[in-house]
């Protein structure tokens, strides 16, 4: 029995100990299409700097949200590149978990990161995460149904347009509806399209007190008018609809209009996944003229732990992942329209990037439409278009799209998904002392 | 009539049977055939059953970009050397409750099983900083001694029932005919207790296998087992049904052809010896 015991611990410990190796750098990331191709061009990367070697961790995000905060939080050291948000980076970056970036190196050009994305992954003046893509939101729509209905799609167009358009294209016995939108719960789900679509109708999450607000007739205006467009003109079973179950079905022809991220464009236009790639058109995300668009702001980035024993190589590793000679290097293996979008003005400028992305112009003036600082009509204390971007935030989010996604169901009425949404926002910001 | 009426219940029961094992199996045979499928297909509704474009292009896509056989060599170390220690330290600890119980035998079953009573993530940082301190994050030997622990008080439950059911008459009997300790041990309570033995490693193995909370939190890249290569193709921005069918199918085949095989072996298990 000793010996069996000493056998099998002893062969435990040997098949257990990791191997070593001179600088490997562990990346985190999501299972996004920009970031597969990203890990398969790391070649290039480790070919200019064969000192390095790169170990991929792909998670699901949220996953990988719990699976970095828990290294982070305890100094772990288990990452040297993180995949975050635009969420994260100033939360994370007040705590000080985050290095600077401050030796992108000369040719990396940070003047030609677009404004309102750089804003974003910045604080005190300081670059802390190194944006990788970006993305807004729009108006993806059927030009065939359109154009059989009689319609036409405004560049701007207003929320009484879409309500009326998607009540005028549902078929629902051909199995067309009007419009596609998130009912699934979550802070990153239902809540990023309905505090987006909030901010156009003059809604806010917090006064400049960090009241909650939901109380206003703006979100009582929001959420009806959503529930009620959802139930005439949306798909069933909408309330468990995320991103990818709309773009399913929008790519099968089913939704006349889906208003969701601007990344979407180059699915729904790509003939190998949809059905109606060549019947799309785009627009501006919806507003009700108070000088707010329903659009949202969103970047994918690359950020150093600050736990992390090499900054440099990861430095390294992000100036070249996020640089513009990347994009050429994407461009030339897989395509222009293939490159990670919204992060760099000069791809806007570029007539090859144009000339095979119709979306191009339509997702620049969405990311400029969005600002972080200034999100809403009225002023409000926090930063972050479809957040806030305070640590209790995910919490408190996602409790709240659990009650507009119960309203969709149409197991609540909006009043007592409102008022629930109200009592839960204020109890947990009483508790984290931002309220008495 | 007697017989009609005992044939018509042989086929209800038969029947229910098929269904109720095909309700079961659903899941996987429809993880399965999405996996032959295109992305587009996966999603469609109403979906189609087997009538559409079989296609084998995700397990190309999922052998291109993953290490299949790093995560399968990592899960068979982390629930191999997991159940092995888990039932070197559980055979013991059943056998001397079952056959010598004292006063608090009771309360110190209940006390292993209340460590299972509380959520794991609990205690997720407390682990994690002590792991960071003796180095085990992302450790073959870090996992498998965190789920030899978690599973621990399943196995010597299980082991202390079966332990519990041999009759010890049997063992009486033996001694009466002069077997010694060693001979009782070896001749009589091993090929009793082996049906037990066997249900208890195969499930023990089928738990650690499964295990995704402690195998994602723990590891990175190294000890990564099979489950971190099913999460790495989940996708909040892009159609991955597909994929991830072909992930998980290729994840499970293993274990699946493992239960598939020592099935005829647990059965007759457990209908062999004196207890049943």
């Amino acid at each position: 029995m000793k010996h069996v015991l000493g056998a099998v611990c002893g062969a435990s410990v040997l098949l257990a100990v990791p191997a070593m190796a001179e600088t490997i750098l562990t990346i985190a990331t999501v299972n996004n299409g920009d970031m597969i191709r990203m890990q398969g061009l790391t070649g290039e990367f480790t070919k200019k700097n064969p000192d390095i070697t790169v170990k991929w961790v792909t998670l699901e995000e949220n996953v990988l949200r719990q699976r970095v905060t828990t290294d982070i939080a305890t100094k772990g050291g288990q990452f040297d590149v993180l995949t975050i948000g635009t969420y994260e980076v100033p939360i994370w970056a007040k705590k000080g978990w985050l290095v600077p970036l401050a030796n992108l190196g000369a040719d990396y050009d940070v003047a030609d990161l677009l404004p309102k994305i750089k804003d974003a992954v910045s604080a005190d003046g300081k670059l802390y995460a190194a944006p990788f893509y970006g993305e807004s939101s729009m108006v993806m729509y059927r030009t065939d149904l359109f154009e059989k209905a009689g319609l036409k799609m405004p560049e701007k167009p207003t929320w009484d347009f879409v309500v009326d358009a998607a009540r005028k294209l549902t078929d629902k016995s051909a199995g067309t509806y009007g419009i596609c939108l998130r009912g699934k719960a979550g802070w990153g789900e239902n809540m990023a399209f309905l505090s987006a679509m909030a901010n156009s109708f003059g809604a806010r999450w917090f006064d400049e007190k960090w009241e909650p607000q939901f109380n206003t007739p703006e979100w009582k205006a929001t959420l009806t008018t959503y529930v009620n467009l959802m139930k005439e003109a949306g798909p069933p079973g909408a309330s468990s609809n995320g991103f990818n179950e709309n773009l399913a079905l929008f790519n099968a022809g089913k939704c006349a209009m889906w208003i969701d991220a601007t990344v979407a464009a180059s699915f729904v236009t790509n003939p190998k996944d949809s059905k109606v790639a060549d019947k799309v058109g785009f627009a501006l995300a919806p507003n009700t003229g108070l000088g707010k668009n329903a659009n949202w702001l969103w970047a994918w980035n690359l950020a150093i732990p600050a736990g992390s024993k090499k900054t440099e190589a990861a430095e390294k590793f992000i100036a070249w992942a996020t640089s513009k000679d990347y994009i050429k290097l994407v461009a030339a293996k897989e395509g222009w329209a293939n490159v990670p979008p919204g992060t760099r003005t000069s791809l806007y400028q570029n007539d090859e990037y144009l000339k095979v992305a119709p979306f191009a112009k339509l997702t620049l003036a969405s990311i400029d439409a969005a600002d972080p600082n200034k999100p809403t009509v009225k002023p409000v204390p926090y930063v972050g278009v479809q957040y806030a971007a305070i640590p209790e935030f995910q919490g408190i989010g996602t409790q709240v799209g659990q009650q507009f996604s119960a309203a969709l169901a149409g197991s609540m009425t909006v009043d007592a998904a409102l008022t629930a949404a109200q009592s839960a926002t204020e109890r947990e910001m009483k508790r984290a002392g931002y309220i008495k | 009539m007697a017989r009609m009426a005992t044939t018509r219940r042989v086929v209800i029961s038969t029947a229910a049977a098929w269904l109720f094992g095909f309700l079961i199996f659903f899941p996987i045979l429809w993880m399965v055939l999405a996996s032959f499928k295109t992305e587009l297909e996966a999603f469609a509704i109403p979906p189609s059953f087997l009538f559409f474009h079989w296609t084998t292009e995700n397990y190309a896509t999922v052998q291109e970009r993953s290490d299949y056989f790093h995560h399968a060599m990592n899960s068979i170390i982390i629930a191999g050397g997991s159940t092995l220690i888990a039932l070197l330290i559980a055979i013991p600890a059943a056998w001397s409750m079952a056959f010598s119980p004292t006063r608090r035998t009771k309360d110190i079953l209940l006390w292993m099983l209340s460590t299972k009573m509380m959520p794991p993530v609990g205690v997720l940082v407390p682990i994690y900083l002590i792991y960071k301190s003796f180095g085990l994050l992302d450790s073959r030997i870090g996992l498998v001694f965190i789920l030899c622990l978690g599973n621990l008080p399943i196995v010597i439950w299980m082991l202390f029932t079966y332990f519990k059911e041999i009759p010890r008459d049997i063992l009486e009997a033996a001694r009466m005919d002069g077997a010694t300790v060693g001979r009782e041990l070896v001749y009589v309570l091993t090929p009793m207790a082996i049906p037990g033995l066997a249900s208890t490693l195969l499930l023990n193995l089928i738990l650690a296998w499964n295990e995704a909370f402690w195998t994602l939190n723990l590891s990175t890249s190294n000890a990564a087992p099979l489950t971190t290569f099913i999460a790495s193709y989940s996708s909040p921005e892009g159609l991955f049904w597909a994929k991830l069918s072909a992930a998980s199918t290729l994840a499970i085949a293993p274990i699946l052809v493992l239960g598939w095989f020592s099935q005829k072996q647990l059965v007759r298990g457990l209908t062999f010896g004196a207890v049943k």
